[in-house]
């Protein structure tokens, strides 16, 4: 996928719909929101890590997710790491 | 040491007759059956009705009833949502047995590791699947902050639980205790394993006692009991549904699987339970047998019944639960010990639904249909409640209501 560039609406709506599958309202999940308010954990983030992974090749893992405050920060790291 | 004695404030059920400990005792009173398809499946359960979208997906289906339980129980005992508890929760325990723990999240766990490799397997795995899930979800959801932990002895975890619950309770430990049993076991790897041990019914039918008995039927479900200090409930003007009297506990050492045929081990449980209780086999007005339909366990308790209460044995009303909502394993032990509250509150013996056949040497009174208790001695009635498990596990409950 050299040449593919992954699109970042894309990464979101896969990103929230795995998200809004743990819990919270899919309307609620947005890029500001934080994962604390969604109430997602660190575990609930690994399960979300294994839907990134299947789609996208990136694994969720190492210093970079600890500082994972947003939905928009997951997005972005998603987007860095696949192109 | 200065006596504190165990009462209980608060029960609640979900087992294959219905989501609630009334319901269950009714129905099993009318003679109705939960078993189909030669399983015991808690049908009228469903996890969203008590738990949000996200917990429901943390938590294995042995967790969910047990939560279900613990609310009608804890709802009695005067716990109320988004208040705080009604005694102080550094002195309120939380134990909650199981046979098998989370065996239906194992079971999916390893199809995924076998399907997708080690990535595919949920960090929620272990915590999900481990035997303590119960009891730390309970504590966690009601902050109870005293002793907490699971009881693992097989089928008779149920019993040991809330026997062990009494001891805390009598110790000094805590001032109540939030105790049960749960088991959600109705899957493939357990259903397959019970049967090529044969411990399972190949005719699908549950008939504890009867000469054509050929096995078990495996129910699901969770029983919970609120067990508290009798001045504590009396402080707080909290209604009394019962007493923990006495509690005996004993091994086989015999076989894994298989009861002492001579019921030994049995017998001297149910007699250090009548001890510890203070009361003599005279003093019993009921005994609800563990009674699994197998053909090993209902001769040997039909033994140690024997053994233990001598004559009283043949005078008593003997029924099995077993009959109506088949084998709930870890749950077994704590579903039992709170419909026969029920009954010794109601002065009802409930029947072992389908029993009909006296088998050779197995003479005591099975109860067929349901009736009212005789010679009730003074104002409660008192039963004891056996559970036996694999491992060679034996604990008997002597109560009284």
């Amino acid at each position: 996928m050299a040449e593919e560039t992954v699109s970042e609406d894309a990464v979101f709506e896969k990103i929230a719909d795995a998200i809004a599958e743990i819990g919270p309202d899919r309307e609620d999940v947005k890029k500001e929101a934080t994962l604390e308010s969604l109430d997602v954990d660190s575990l609930d983030l690994v399960e979300v890590g294994q839907v990134i992974e299947e789609e996208y090749g990136v694994e969720l893992k190492g210093e970079d997710v600890e500082k994972l405050k947003t939905v928009g920060d997951v997005v972005d790291l998603v987007v860095k790491r696949a192109s | 040491m200065s006596e504190r004695r165990v009462v209980v404030t608060g029960i609640g059920a979900v087992t294959p007759l219905g989501v609630g400990a009334r319901i269950s005792y009714d129905r099993w009173l009318a003679g109705e059956s939960g078993l189909e398809d030669g399983e015991g499946r808690a049908d009228d359960f469903d996890p969203t009705d008590f738990l949000s979208k996200k917990d429901a997906r943390r938590t294995d289906r042995f967790t969910q009833v047990t939560i279900a339980a613990a609310k009608e129980a804890l709802e009695q005992a005067g716990f109320e949502d988004d208040e705080d508890p009604p005694v102080n929760p550094e002195r309120v325990g939380c134990i909650i047995a199981t046979g098998i723990g989370g065996i239906l999240t194992l079971e999916k766990n390893a199809n995924l590791l076998r399907d997708k490799g080690a990535k595919g397997v949920s960090a929620l795995a272990v915590p999900m699947l481990m035997p303590n899930a119960a009891a730390g979800n309970l504590a966690m959801r009601y902050g109870l902050l005293g002793p907490s932990h699971s009881v693992a002895s097989a089928c008779a975890a149920g019993a040991d639980a809330i026997g062990t619950a009494m001891r805390l309770i009598q110790a000094g430990d805590a001032d109540m205790v939030v105790v049960g049993g749960a088991e959600a076991a109705l899957g493939t790897l357990a259903q397959a394993a019970f049967d090529n041990m044969h411990a399972i019914s190949p005719t699908g039918i549950s008939r504890p006692f009867d000469a054509r008995r050929d096995g078990f039927i495996m129910g699901e479900g969770a029983g919970v009991l609120v067990l508290e200090e009798s001045e504590s409930a009396e402080a707080r003007d909290q209604e009394v549904l019962g007493e923990m009297l006495g509690f005996g506990a004993t091994s086989d050492a015999h076989h894994i699987t298989a009861p002492d045929p001579s019921g030994d081990g049995a017998t001297r449980a149910i007699k250090r339970a009548l001890e510890d209780a203070g009361m003599t086999p005279d003093d019993l007005d009921y005994v609800n047998a563990h009674g699994t339909s197998t053909q090993l366990n209902d001769r040997s308790e039909t033994e140690a019944l024997m053994r233990a209460l001598g004559d009283r044995a043949k005078q008593l009303p003997v029924s099995s639960t077993k009959s109506v909502i088949g084998h709930m394993l870890g749950a077994a032990g704590a579903v039992e010990a709170i419909l026969t509250l029920i009954a010794l509150k109601e002065r009802m013996a409930p029947p072992t639904v389908g029993w009909e056949e006296r088998d050779e040497g197995m003479d005591l009174d099975y109860v067929p249909e349901a009736r009212p208790l005789e010679d009730v001695n003074g104002d409660s009635a008192v039963a004891i409640s056996n559970g036996f498990g694999f491992g060679g596990h034996n604990a008997v409950l002597c109560l009284r209501a």
